[in-house]
């Protein structure tokens, strides 16, 4: 399968990138580490005749301590998450998480940034930016602004970023080393989530995200609700799957995964606080 | 047709240019530009891994990855690995019997090697996550992960 022909432009910064984008319009798209794009275009489910290639803007490739948060650079790939000491010890949740996406051949090459603006549902990283209410910095034709995880994701495979725009930056606040996990059910090793569920605890509350629960991720809010006036985590798990609208397919019926969204979400929650 | 552009990277220590259209893959540059047909095509879709070849060291599933994404780039195929008299990793998998038909095994030597660099003392549970990205039909992966830890052992007595 090879996708349908389309004009390749390498972007040496990101004003590169951003005027190619503004030049060529909708039929643009920007390409990162290319593991969701290029699936697409090789289906033909994605058909862009100019191919905006951001993969070597290196000044965006950077896990940086930003005094009360951690910034890091959107190309920043998988691999280096997985393999950042400041992160492990900072926001050990994020390298955690990066550790479990795909494969080793996906992390060398998939960025943080692609996950982020491909709005999949069933990602990984985005459940984890949405729990620790990431800020997204995105850069345009009109300059730079910023973005909170809780108004970014949009829909299935949509982002409140315009098809203009680069997102350059993402920025997480310092949750320390541990106080997480992530229970992550799929039948092969590689793959997507059929659902997930991540809790973590910092600042004196816990979290709780869900991945593949809806067309965005979702936070599971009953069960934070339940949490604070002090349920256990048994019972306050039961609340996983409200306000959820699970979609079905060949892995699994929506009331199996409001099933799997209850017991991960506890298992996340005891071993979390344990 | 898209006009073609010009790619150049070194494969396997030697210097290859060829004009292909933007859409080529990195897989299709090295089978059909380059001839180098070790390096198989399985699903086609990034899941068994049977394409992959080291990109500055690195693994990476080829039929995922453009050409152009690789210009400029070192790249290493299966080729490349026995050049200079077999890798540890392939000597391991002729010893241990870590392949039936061979046809995972280009992919899975690749990405066995580019597993050690980044885990050079792994235990068997290490071996079989890292290797989570390459599907085998044939063996059960036994003997695959019994060869990967044999040539991890062989490359450490070697430094
Ligand atoms: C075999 C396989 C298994 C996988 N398993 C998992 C998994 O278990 N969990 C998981 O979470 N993911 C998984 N993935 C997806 C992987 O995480 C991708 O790396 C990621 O979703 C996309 O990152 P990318 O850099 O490759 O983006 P690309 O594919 O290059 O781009 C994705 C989209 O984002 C846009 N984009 C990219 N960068 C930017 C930017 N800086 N600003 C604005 N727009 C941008 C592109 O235009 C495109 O629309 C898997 C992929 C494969 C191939
Ligand atoms: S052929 Fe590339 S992963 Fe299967
Ligand atoms: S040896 Fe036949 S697929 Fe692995």
């Amino acid at each position: 399968m090879i996708p349908a022909g389309f004009d390749y432009v390498r972007a040496g910064s990101a004003e590169e990138a951003l005027a190619a984008l503004v030049e060529h319009g909708d039929d643009a798209k920007l390409l990162a580490g290319g593991m969701s794009l290029l699936p697409l275009m090789k289906l033909r489910l994605a058909v862009p005749t100019v191919l905006v290639d951001v993969g070597r803007l290196t000044d965006l490739t950077y896990v940086r301590d930003g005094g009360d948060h951690l910034a890091i650079g959107a190309l920043t790939r998988h691999r280096d998450l997985e393999t950042s000491e400041l992160l492990a010890r900072e926001c050990g949740v994020l390298r955690a998480v990066a550790a479990e996406v795909g494969d080793n051949q996906v992390r060398h090459r998939g960025t943080l940034g692609g996950s982020v603006a491909h709005g999949d549902p069933a990602s990984d990283l985005p459940a984890v930016l949405l729990a620790l209410d990431a800020t997204f910095v995105a850069r345009g034709p009109s300059g730079e602004r910023q973005l909170g995880a809780a108004d970014f994701f949009t829909g299935f495979l949509e982002t409140a970023l315009a098809p203009d725009e680069l997102l350059t930056e993402i920025r997480v606040p310092k949750a320390g080393a541990d106080g997480f996990a992530y229970e992550k059910f799929n039948r092969r090793a590689q793959d997507w989530a059929i659902v997930g569920a991540l809790a973590a605890t910092f600042d004196g509350t816990t979290r709780v995200a869900l991945v593949s629960m809806g067309a965005t991720p979702l936070r599971a809010r009953g069960v934070e609700e339940a949490l604070a006036a002090g349920a256990s985590a048994s019972d306050a798990a039961g609340r996983a799957a409200e306000g959820t609208e699970p979609s079905a397919d060949v892995n699994a019926t929506a009331e199996y995964r409001e099933h799997l969204a209850r017991v991960l979400t506890r298992r996340a929650l005891e071993s979390a606080v344990a | 047709m898209m006009p073609a552009m010009q790619i150049s990277m070194t494969v396997n220590g030697t210097a290859c240019t060829h004009d292909v259209e933007p859409r080529t893959l990195l897989v299709q540059f090295l089978r059909e530009a380059c001839g180098l047909t070790g390096t198989k095509v399985g699903c086609d879709t990034s899941s068994c891994g049977a394409c992959t070849v080291l990109v500055d060291g690195e693994s990476v599933k080829s039929c995922t990855m453009l050409g152009a994404q690789a210009d400029c780039a070192a790249v290493t195929t299966i080729e490349g690995l026995g050049a200079a008299g077999w890798h540890p990793v392939q000597q391991a998998f002729h010893e241990k019997h870590g392949l039936q038909c061979g046809f995972c095994t280009a992919g899975m030597v690749m990405a066995a090697v580019s597993f050690l660099e980044e885990n050079p003392e792994p235990t068997e549970r290490d071996v079989r996550l890292g290797l989570e990205g390459n599907l085998c039909r044939c063996t059960g992966y036994h003997n695959i992960v019994v060869a990967v830890l044999s040539a991890a052992d062989a490359m450490k007595a070697a430094k």
